[in-house]
């Protein structure tokens, strides 16, 4: 598939990587990368039908990183102007030397060898960055007026969000990689409002996906399946009941689970993180290093990946940020914490041989750090159960499906999450939906309390645009595999009563 | 201008990209931006960087068939602005009539509009960072650990209309925070906002921080349940951030927010505080200056790309205790009749006559619980804006208006309506950083506060 967007000519990247890479070295650094990159971003928003906002957006930039006299430090810009690379080099370099007067240990990174010349691209159809604003335009007024035209429905917001980019990197060890990805994330919202002006609302469950516009046409969920079923429910929810506070056994969707695999797992096995790299900011991990081996995390039927190989994974990639090759790796296995994710400066304080490839930088302006790899919950060998089978076993409890509201602690132990839909669940059959659920526990206890996990049929590969992290906060993709679980005894709050009402 | 050329002057640029404009309305807007940076943890530098970038936004309006319609196309870097422009005029061109359409705005030409945009560098706080040695060192001793973030930011912002309108205005923001866990577990975060880190030391941060870790040798278990509690500025400014984030008017009316009435109307007018706050956005608020205008790439419920260049006045959300104004962009506000209300940023909120600190709410606390920083805060429901989060970095039980000891971590669910509902008492407003929005929102004055009935939800075994 042709790629609309890339206004960068290649030959001149290969001049400014070179000339990066020379004064690099002239000036006496001993490890030196570039990124120089393209990023299209195009949103649509539609209100109640309307178009209401667009976003058209690219950005064009080179960064450089280099390690001197034990001393990392990184500059960038929007200016690719080859005769203003070697400055770029020298404001790095300055960096490196001003922090140098403060730096307590050296900056040291675990060794990766050179994977040569790498060219390329995620799985998808269609850059998104090629169809027309009329076409997105018209795509999601269908949606929205089929809800609109749907009785019960007060509004409806639909949006598409998608991102073309190309990242061309290199760097000393001899690594030259060019890599384009395609990542779209629609959603569409309806709100009912009763005559008392009480309201609620219901958004899709299709996740965020690395596909093209081809998602959209229905490659990999059934949108026009979803749409047709949503009005019902959402006028459903409206009317159910409001949600009885105390212990239930759950069955959770991997709709819902992605987020608190994603909270409660993805960030607190990153390494940076457990040993005290984000203290000030995003927080540490209860799951510290002392503990790799031991932990017990969860049940014995808690088994859990990281990895950036998965096709159509929003972490997915050939190389990392720092030339390390693309991996997948185990983070749990039957409960207990085995691995984490590592960038090279991670991998080396920990005495790591080899990073396991998860540095990302989440523009050319910006440091490339540890991000999260697609961490997933795996599945249940074999046939597996099925969602069915897993609410079968229960005969008083609630299944969830969809995320909503959420929120951790900075050490990743309390959490509470809501989500789309409730049902009850009575004598192992689904009874009606339930409204105001909030589900409130520590990681451990939650993830103790797995009593089985879904076959491969239940599983999902959700995920999520907007993974914020360090300062400067930088903003990454990432896809979360889940299957369907049965969670024991696991504290309900009603939300509505925690607001005091 | 190629891709490869160098950056033109700013000025240049939108004179360039307005004389190729052929749509019936075009505004252009340079953001000329210089970030400079440097993190550490665990007693040694880590990361750092120097950036420079520059976005241009052309809007482009045209005649559609049934109104007007706006297209909007944004580039970082180095692009051909011809381009730009018959992209936002295609853009236009193929979209549908636009509800948030208005006149383009007019006014004056800026004396300064063709000044050279700033730049930053490390060299501000080349200071901090050569004090930041010694703190480790110090840190090290002690057996604590010292992290945070030095930051400095000089965004150059130009806007020129069709209409002739041409604008200009230097941002600078800056921001010190650090943190320290002593030897045992004990934590405790302070952080500020500042323009240009005159006045702003890393020995006063070490004093502030060893005062709040003393309090800390003492530690008493406390369960869930409601308290009266003092949150210092940085806690207010942290929910606070919410009631600005969720105030817009046409959401208000679509029934979708906790300002929301039955019918399609909305609570302004309505007492929603017992105390009579004023909740406001200046430009002009001292301390906190930020743009007198609007400069926008993308229209929302709340701003439109119409309005870009407007002029931004005092807007008091909250006027004596009373709702007194939501967000609308002109077309709403015209549509809605009320006054037009943009977004600005900045937001102070005062109790006039107030004085005082949170040493002196505490002092007046007979049992309660002073809170430092509230983290990872997000909306639970929407109606009544019930927010959860969790508290972090210090927790300190007051007895008879003494700090006794510090407490256990909680997870909260509160609705910062009700907390202004439930405020007993305030103290003077002062410039402030939220700990949790201060890089996206750097620009805030709060006071202290004492609240009634503050729901603790759970305990948090994180420390």
């Amino acid at each position: 598939m042709a790629f609309s967007t890339e206004t960068i000519d290649p030959g001149a990247v290969t001049a400014i990587q070179d000339a990066a890479l020379e004064a690099a070295r002239r000036r006496g650094a001993s490890d030196a990368s570039v990124r120089v990159e393209e990023i299209r971003t195009q949103q649509v928003s539609l209100r109640d039908g309307d178009l209401e906002s667009t976003v058209d957006d690219a950005q064009i930039g080179v960064g450089i990183r280099v390690v001197h006299e034990g001393s990392m430090g990184f500059a960038a810009s929007v200016d690719l102007k080859l005769s203003g690379i070697p400055r770029l080099v020298d404001q790095a370099i300055d960096a490196a030397i001003l922090t140098a007067t403060a730096r307590r240990r050296n900056f040291e990174q675990a060794n990766e060898p050179s994977h040569g010349v790498i060219d390329w691209s995620s799985q998808y159809e269609i850059d998104p960055s090629v169809i027309s604003l009329a076409d997105k335009v018209a795509h999601l007024s269908h949606w929205s007026d089929r809800l609109l035209g749907a009785p019960g429905i007060s509004h409806v917001s639909a949006l598409v969000h998608s991102v073309t980019e190309v990242k061309y990197y290199a760097d000393m060890a001899g690594t030259v990689a060019t890599q384009r990805r395609v990542r779209i994330q629609p959603v569409v919202e309806a709100v009912s409002l009763d005559a008392d002006g009480a309201f609620e609302t219901m958004r899709t469950l299709a996740p965020p996906a690395g596909r093209g516009w081809e998602y959209v046409n229905g490659v990999g969920w059934d949108w026009e399946g979803e749409l047709a079923l949503m009005p019902e429910r959402l006028i459903e929810k409206l009317r159910a009941p409001s949600v009885e506070p105390g212990r239930y056994d759950l069955v959770i969707d991997p709709t819902n689970l992605w987020l608190t695999i994603h909270e409660s797992i993805g960030h607190a096995t990153e390494l940076d993180r457990a040993m005290g790299y984000e203290a000030a900011y995003a927080g540490t991990s209860f799951a510290t290093f002392d503990q790799l081996g031991r932990l017990k995390y969860g049940s014995s039927v808690m088994n859990v990946t990281g990895d950036r190989t998965v096709e159509h994974g929003l972490a997915t990639v050939a190389i990392d940020d720092e030339g390390v090759a693309a991996q997948s790796f185990d983070l749990i296995r039957e409960g207990v914490l085995v691995g984490y994710q590592l960038d090279r400066s991670a991998a080396a304080i920990a005495g790591y041989e080899r990073s396991n490839g998860c540095a990302f930088a989440d523009s050319p302006l910006h440091v490339p750090i540890q991000r999260m790899a697609n961490v997933s919950l795996q599945p249940a060998p074999g046939e597996g159960p099925t969602t069915a089978d897993l609410i079968a076993g229960v005969e008083h409890g609630i299944f969830i499906e969809g995320d909503k509201s959420w929120s951790i602690d900075m050490q990743r132990y309390n959490f509470q999450f809501t989500g789309q839909r409730f049902y009850r669940i009575e004598g192992g059959r689904l009874a009606g939906q339930l409204r105001d659920v909030a589900y409130q526990a520590t990681t451990t206890e939650f993830w103790g309390s797995m009593e089985a996990v879904g076959g491969r049929s239940t599983y999902l590969l959700n995920g999520a645009f907007n993974c914020g992290k360090a300062q400067p906060g930088q903003v990454a993709s990432v896809s979360h595999g889940a299957p369907s679980a049965l969670m024991r005894g696991v504290n309900v709050l009603n939300a509505r009563a925690e607001g005091g009402r | 201008m190629a891709a490869h050329d160098g950056l033109a002057p700013a000025h240049d640029v939108i004179e360039a990209a307005l004389k190729a404009s052929r749509a019936m309305g075009c505004v252009v807007i340079v953001e000329e931006t210089s970030d400079a940076e440097v993190r550490f943890a665990n007693n040694t530098m880590t990361t750092n960087g120097q950036r420079r970038s520059r976005r241009v936004t052309v809007v482009s309006v045209r005649d559609v068939s049934g109104g007007v319609a706006s297209g909007v196309a944004s580039r970082d870097g180095a692009f051909d602005v011809v381009d730009l422009v018959r992209e936002a005029e295609v853009s236009a061109g193929s979209s549908t009539p636009s509800s948030d359409a208005a006149d383009l705005v007019g006014g004056p030409v800026a004396s300064d509009f063709a000044e050279p945009a700033h730049e930053t560098s490390l060299a501000i706080f080349d200071h901090i960072v050569h004090d930041l040695g010694g703190a480790f060192d110090r840190a090290e001793h002690a057996k604590s650990t010292l992290a945070g973030f030095v930051s400095h930011s000089l965004r150059t912002t130009y806007l020129g209309s069709s209409s002739g309108l041409r604008r200009r205005f230097v941002q600078p923001t800056g921001s010190f925070e650090m943190m320290s866990r002593a030897a045992g577990s004990a934590s405790a975060w302070t952080g500020v906002g500042t323009p240009d880190f005159v006045g702003v030391s890393v020995g006063g941060f070490e004093e502030e921080l060893s005062r709040r870790l003393a309090w800390a040798k003492r530690t008493i278990e406390v369960e869930a349940g409601r308290y009266d509690v003092v949150l210092p500025p940085t806690a207010v400014g942290d929910l606070m951030a919410f009631l600005y984030f969720y105030c817009g008017g046409q959401d208000a009316e679509d029934g979708k927010t906790v300002f929301s009435k039955a019918g399609g109307k909305t609570r302004v007018g309505e007492q929603l505080a017992a105390l009579p706050f004023e909740l406001r956005s200046d430009p002009r608020e001292q301390g906190i200056e930020c743009a007198p205008f609007l400069a926008i790439s993308s229209s929302s419920p709340v701003a439109s790309v119409f309005d870009n260049g407007i002029e931004l006045g005092l807007t008091k959300w909250f006027d004596h205790g009373r709702l007194n104004a939501l967000q609308y962009h002109r077309a709403g506000a015209a549509r809605s009749r009320v006054d037009f209300a943009g977004p600005i940023d900045n937001l102070a909120l005062e109790l006039p006559g107030a004085r005082g600190s949170a040493s002196d709410l505490v002092a007046t606390t007979e049992r309660g619980l002073l809170l430092t920083c509230l983290w990872y805060t997000r909306v639970v429901d929407p109606a009544t804006l019930l927010l959860t989060g969790l508290t972090r970095d210090g927790v300190y039980v007051i007895e008879d208006g003494k700090i006794v000891g510090a407490t256990n971590n909680f997870r909260f669910n509160q609705s910062p309506v009700d907390l202004l509902a439930n405020a007993a008492e305030a103290g003077m407003t002062v410039r402030t950083l939220s700990r949790e929005f201060g890089d996206e929102f750097n620009r805030m004055a709060m006071p202290p506060l004492r609240v009634h009935d503050f729901n603790m939800s759970t305990v948090s075994p994180a420390n």
